[in-house]
């Protein structure tokens, strides 16, 4: 009884001191709502919004595909496979985000040239490395890679979740070992690895905004050319907030929404109802 | 004379040092089943995973239908298959756990025609029907839509047999198939698999289950300590019919 009148008190403390801290940004004048809302959503604004989630999108499908493919190594009995592996992580884990995507941006300091040819032979193309690798390329690239050496583990973790019994009955079934990976495995692996995919997905989204460093035009950069022609600082950080806290409100709810559709149970009790409704 | 549908010739294997078996051999006939008996650890688990290569035998080699699984033969020369190769070999020997092990995030009707479609590369439509047959065959056509969790520790037994059938495997290796059954559910399975063979299908079964051995097998083998200790007639397994008395000992704790 006095432990809920307890929690009863704080919670009234709890929900006054966020409805003062809100009124207290609401009607600070140094915001200028009025400029916040012009810029919202201006066209430099949205190209930047939609570039971040681009950035992200693209690097997210990169990391999980080459995470799979890590995770496949690491879990080999092939010792050569699981070096490559171990290398790899090591590599990325080790070096700052902002120092790998300089050094991707300067890319062609290392290799001016790129070619697809036989190595050590003739080469079929060619191409000047700063008309392929732009600055966006670069950056995606980057995060890619390196989100790769972070999620293989998480997938490794959940590949590993799932009872070896399975992929012998599928074995026994005649499948090969990566029609049992992409058939019987992954799909309930995938249940096990999607909050912690999800939680680095949005991870990643607000480490996207580095790419203002390589003068990649997101969402954080397009709101800095802005404001440094009309000075209008904090209004215009302040649109950049609005837009990273919607972007990471619908991630959440789409792993909500994610998660929900594939717990099983759930599913079958929809199906049986349905059934017995349509009895 | 049409080779055996199974040949394990001097089968070894070693886990470290250690014989988990130790030179076994085994012939099935077409139409045969064989019972595998034996006290725990005696390595008949272990032979029977050999027989498809979920475990790499050490030594020795298995034959299905006179084709060496795991190996091409070139002439006198066995040649290692690759692991491409290895899956479609397996395709003619179909396997029933002791867990069941179906894939949980499949229904039932799923289980049975996920190989068909994938492997077989048969019509949906028609893996579909083939499916619903082989369900109706193991009692279990009303379950078709059913997840695993949502069926009994028989009834997940009998669609992994039905899964199993599906591929239309020349032999049905069974791993112990009621040991982990409730015991009011282990007849249920035992009448599926005791029809099977009524309708000529090759088994090799490992099990604890004397009586089923008795009734429906042609032959029994006793393993102990990795090696066979006795083998004959499935008739005689009684503690008087058998000859070895390490079998007659066994006999005596589980009848």
């Amino acid at each position: 009884m006095r432990r809920n009148v307890g929690t009863k008190v704080l919670g009234v403390l709890a929900a006054a001191l966020l409805a003062f801290f809100i009124q207290g940004i609401a009607r600070n004048s140094a915001v200028q709502w009025r400029v916040v809302g012009s810029y919202l959503f201006s066209g430099p604004i949205l190209t930047g919004v939609l570039r971040t989630l681009l950035i992200t999108a693209v690097a997210i499908v990169i990391a999980i595909v080459l995470g799979v493919l890590l995770a496949n190594m690491r879990l080999s009995r092939n010792r050569v496979l699981q070096a490559v592996n171990g290398i790899y992580v090591w590599f990325f884990r080790s070096i700052p985000l902002l120092v790998l995507l300089i050094i991707a941006y300067n890319f062609s300091l290392l290799y001016a040239h790129l070619s697809l040819g036989v190595p050590f032979g003739p080469a079929f193309v060619s191409f000047t490395t700063t008309h392929v690798f732009t600055a966006l390329t670069a950056a995606i690239i980057t995060f890619g890679l390196q989100q790769a050496a972070y999620t293989s583990e998480v997938i490794r973790a959940a590949i590993m979740s799932v009872p070896p019994g399975q992929v012998e009955a599928a074995e026994t079934l005649g499948m090969t070992y990566w029609g049992a990976m992409r058939r019987i495995v992954l799909p309930q692996a995938a249940r096990v690895a999607l909050p912690p995919v999800a939680n680095e997905t949005i991870n990643l989204c607000k480490s996207t905004a580095l790419v203002a460093f390589i003068s990649v035009p997101d969402l954080l950069y397009s709101v800095q050319e802005v404001y440094s022609a009309n000075f209008k600082v904090l209004p215009l950080l302040v649109v950049a907030t609005i837009w990273y806290t919607v972007i990471v409100s619908v991630m959440s709810l789409a792993q909500w929404w994610l998660e929900r559709s594939m717990r099983i149970d759930r599913r079958v009790a929809t199906i049986a109802v349905t059934a017995e409704v349509l009895r | 004379m049409s080779a055996p549908v199974l040949e394990a010739w001097n089968i070894s294997k070693r886990f470290g040092s250690e014989y988990a078996v130790r030179g076994v051999s085994l012939t099935v006939e077409a139409g045969t089943a064989v019972c595998i008996l034996g006290p725990s650890g005696s390595g008949k688990t272990t032979f029977i995973r050999c027989l498809n290569h979920l475990e790499e035998p050490d030594e020795g080699y298995v034959f299905i239908e006179g084709e060496p699984l795991g190996f091409t033969r070139r002439g006198d020369v066995f040649q290692q298959v690759s692991r491409r190769e290895l899956p479609r070999q397996r395709r003619k020997l179909g396997m029933v756990f002791q867990q069941f092990n179906l894939f949980d995030h499949m229904t039932a009707l799923e289980n049975v025609t996920e190989a068909p479609c994938k492997v077989l590369r048969r019509p949906k439509a028609e893996a579909h029907a083939a499916g619903m047959a082989l369900l109706e065959r193991v009692g279990l056509a009303d379950r078709a839509h059913h997840y695993p969790r949502e069926l009994s520790g028989g009834q997940q037994q009998r669609v992994a047999i039905a899964r199993a059938l599906a591929m239309e495997p020349r032999l049905l290796l069974c791993d112990e198939p009621t040991s982990a059954l409730d015991p009011e559910m282990v007849h249920e399975v035992l009448q599926v698999l005791g029809s099977l063979v009524a309708e000529g299908m090759t088994m090799v079964t490992v099990t604890h289950e004397v009586g089923f051995a008795r009734e429906v097998a042609e032959r029994f083998v006793f393993m102990e300590g990795g090696v066979v200790v006795e083998e004959g007639d499935a008739r005689n397994l009684t503690t008087t019919g058998v000859t070895e008395e390490r079998t007659r000992s066994f006999l005596a704790k589980v009848l």
